[in-house]
């Protein structure tokens, strides 16, 4: 007869996650989490990704999260290890992106005795994940660990934390599957009230001039949601903007679909927000990216509001038809209360509402001129242009994350994405860095598809180490850079804002990037003019293992339309192509960011 | 029968108002949690990090076995500001419950506050006259001081201690407002 050993808290962890269907841990060792990494060694379903720095190891579960719809994991050392994840936990929290996350901790009669490598980790992410833990007995360990996935997937989804003291992963430790009974007080409401449904259908039948703004609440949803939206705004007529995190929930070649509204939104969408009498925002979240001055914010609309989360409703912009519910189910409600009503849809309205519309589409806002000389200088509207449709001609499934800057708001208007779950953008917090680790997580998750993270060379350089990453596990991951050699929205702001002085915004002593790519075993091109870049493109989708493309763009060229700060959307300014068309931003524009 | 008090899931319609035009208010809320640790740091912790206003904030355990603690907290805001508030704190992952007391039926408030006053002669005389006249208990007594002790609403605890500024008033201590509801409805466990 042989006696059972009991298993230890960290094998207790593993089988937690086993049940919870995690396949891949994004992660980096340290002292207080040996006992797991011991573990890990010991077992071959779970595949653990060594990242180069933490807050990689967050972005990378998020990007792996945001291209599935899964749960993404990430497992860090006490101490600096948590700490380096907390950019990563609030990136998560603002743009609602589902990860667990663990972290080692000392052991716990160490706990508050200033331990080496510790720090309080419960209190310092209290304010950056939607939940956290700290795991004092081994018999909460499985409980917690179930409840931890339970709540960053439920509701509106974010980042959870279990901070895990090294004594608790050593003993021995009972295991608990996940509980079939609903949680003691986290029950988020799915299902919408039918009597609101009601009256937001009797809004919408009898608008003049109604739109649909949707946001990253439809893609966190699932493909039910986007599906549902499709159907709606078809079966209305009416016209659809979304957010940058909204992008592919509605197709973007779409003649229904404005393109992106808000501070970079195209001046059709941004319009029609102002002009319309009835709104629907679903999944969206009134951000002051996208409503601009909150007083003079689309002044004449009766708004309705759907969101998973009832706090997001009426905290920025007072609404007028609040709903509450997974947007899926909210759009599907919608649908079928539009056909069961037998009210009549003024459609003589609609048709002057979207002649309007067309004439401000006619602007076309995102005009740009690209010299097509030889050795002319590459437009960066132009280099996203072609990276759109080369990638298109190859058919090929493709996914695109991106840093913080110009870059980000050029891909998310140049780039068309006509599914959800494929463009990943640090959108809430604004993250540079982000783009090259989430790419990661997204190649892991998708190990044939192609993978670009259009990144710029300032915001690509603070997880560059990556690139190590990368080379480790094959991961043919495309680094697309728009190199302007400036931190290009810093350099705009301070040409449209600050008098043209351009304070520490130039990147002196750039690195050679194609030699870099080489150091860290991929491939490095470039292109410094026109005739290069289709040639560039093409072959850095045809290599099959790590690239950085090397985009030298125009230095000068800004992002148009925008929105000053402090302004109205009827108040963009429009680019060089529109001289005629200028606004001033006000003292009080200036203060806000 | 007891009564439940509803949790607010359905966010109210602000239909025809404009935020800047909204009165500003008093709110007393109550909200149930669990007792875990770090709950009364993550709901201190929302008002701090979003700029909301505590005017008094009491937390106990309230239940047999330890495990719910009530959080008592009195706040100032527009209408808009407030249901941010309820709304924020109905999201937080170990809340059961949250109620505005001050705005879902009568309800009672108490806080009790610990007085010190230290004179003689005629203040002495006044100070213990005062006391009577507002049922303040004396709950401690030297030839020079004494400490009273008061239950009662927010404003008579103020208008006490204002009373006895100029003739003695030492030193206050204060629990902060406990809430609520009159009659049969009540803030129970069961989930919203």
């Amino acid at each position: 007869m042989t006696v059972m050993q009991q298993p230890s808290g960290a094998e207790i962890l593993l089988r937690a996650l086993r049940d919870q269907g995690v396949e891949v841990i994004f992660g980096y060792p340290g002292g207080a989490v040996l006992p797991i990494y011991d573990a890990i060694f010991q077992q071959n379903s779970i595949r653990h990704i060594l990242v180069r720095h933490e807050q990689a190891a967050v972005h990378a579960a998020e990007g792996y999260a945001r291209s599935t719809g899964k749960v993404g994991v990430v497992l860090v050392t006490s101490g600096p290890g948590a700490t380096n994840a907390v950019t990563g936990l609030v990136d998560a929290l603002m743009d609602s992106i589902p990860v667990v996350c663990l972290t080692g901790q000392v052991p716990t009669h160490l706990i508050g005795n200033d331990a080496f490598q510790e720090a309080d980790t419960t209190g310092i992410t209290r304010a950056a994940t939607k939940q956290n833990y700290l795991v004092r007995q081994s018999e909460d360990l499985a409980r917690t660990v179930h409840e931890a996935f339970y709540i960053a997937r439920s509701g509106r989804p974010g980042p959870v934390l279990i901070d895990l003291p090294k004594d608790i992963l050593i003993a021995p430790a009972p295991y608990q599957p996940a509980s079939a009974e609903p949680h003691r007080s986290y029950r988020p409401a799915t299902e919408p009230d039918p009597a609101r449904i009601k009256e937001a259908v009797r809004l919408l039948k009898g608008a003049k001039r109604p739109i649909v703004y949707s946001g990253g609440g439809v893609i966190n949803s699932g493909d039910a949601a986007s599906e549902a939206l499709v159907a709606f705004v078809r079966a209305t007529g009416v016209p659809c903007t979304s957010t940058l995190m909204g992008l592919g929930a509605y197709p973007s070649n779409d003649p229904q679909f404005l393109g992106m509204l808000g501070m970079h939104g195209t001046f059709e969408a941004n319009n029609a927000m102002h002009g319309c009498d009835v709104m629907l925002n679903i999944g969206a979240r009134f951000d002051d990216r996208v409503t601009g001055r909150i007083n003079a914010f689309s002044p004449g609309s009766r708004k309705i509001h759907a969101d998973i989360d009832p706090s997001s409703i009426n905290k920025n912009v007072l609404v007028d038809v609040p709903i509450v519910g997974d947007a899926a189910r909210v759009m599907e409600a919608l649908l079928a209360a539009w056909h069961a009503d037998d009210a009549r849809q003024d459609r003589e309205a609609l048709a002057g509402w979207w002649r309007q519309i067309d004439a401000w589409r006619a602007v076309d806002s995102l005009k740009y001129t690209q010299d097509s000389g030889p050795g002319a200088i590459i437009k960066p509207q132009h280099a996203i242009r072609r990276l759109y449709e080369i990638t298109r001609e190859t058919g090929r499934e493709t996914f695109i994350t991106t840093e913080v800057g110009q870059h980000q708001m050029w891909a998310a208007q140049h780039y068309r994405f006509d599914k959800p779950n494929r463009w990943m953008t640090s959108g809430g917090l604004g993250t540079m860095g982000y783009g090259l680790p989430a790419a990661m997580g997204v190649q892991i998750a998708h190990p044939d598809a192609l993978v670009v993270d259009i990144s710029g060379e300032a915001s690509v350089q603070m997880n560059i180490q990556e690139m190590a990453t990368l080379a480790q596990y094959r991961l043919p991951v495309k680094v697309f850079i728009l190199n302007n050699q400036y931190m290009g929205m810093v350099r705009q702001w301070q040409e449209l804002l600050h008098g043209g002085r351009y304070s520490e915004s130039y990147s002196e002593s750039l690195p050679d990037f194609v030699k870099l790519a080489e150091a860290f075993h991929g491939v490095g091109l470039r292109a410094t003019g026109i005739d290069d870049l289709d040639r560039v493109i093409r072959e850095m989708i045809a290599i099959d293992r790590p690239v950085i493309a090397d985009i030298c763009v125009d230095q000068k060229e800004n992002c148009f339309p925008m929105i000053p700060s402090g302004a109205a959307h009827n108040e963009m300014i429009l680019g060089p192509e529109h001289q005629d068309r200028t606004a001033s931003i006000t003292d009080e524009g200036l203060m806000l960011v | 029968m007891p009564k439940d008090i509803p949790h607010p899931a359905a966010p109210p319609t602000f239909s025809g108002k404009e935020a800047a035009a909204l009165p500003h208010r008093s709110a007393t809320i109550s909200v149930l949690v669990d007792n875990e640790s770090g709950v009364l740091a993550r709901v201190i912790g929302l008002f701090a990090g979003r700029g909301y206003n505590i005017d008094s904030l009491t937390v106990a355990s309230v239940d047999a076995g330890g495990s719910r603690s009530r959080i008592n907290i009195v706040t100032s805001g527009t209408d808009m500001v407030i249901e941010q508030i309820k709304a924020q704190l109905a999201r937080l992952v170990p809340v059961y419950r949250i109620a505005e007391l001050s705005q879902e039926g009568p309800h009672l408030a108490r806080e009790l506050a610990m007085v010190k006053v230290i004179s003689d002669g005629a203040n002495r005389a006044e100070a213990l006259r005062l006391a009577e006249a507002f049922r303040a208990r004396v709950i401690d007594a030297t030839v020079e001081s004494f400490v009273f002790e008061l239950t009662g609403g927010t404003q008579k605890l103020d208008s006490f201690i204002e009373l006895l500024r100029p003739i003695g008033l030492a030193e206050v201590s204060r629990t902060g407002v406990a809430a609520i509801a009159r009659g049969t409805r009540m803030l129970s466990a069961s989930p919203h």
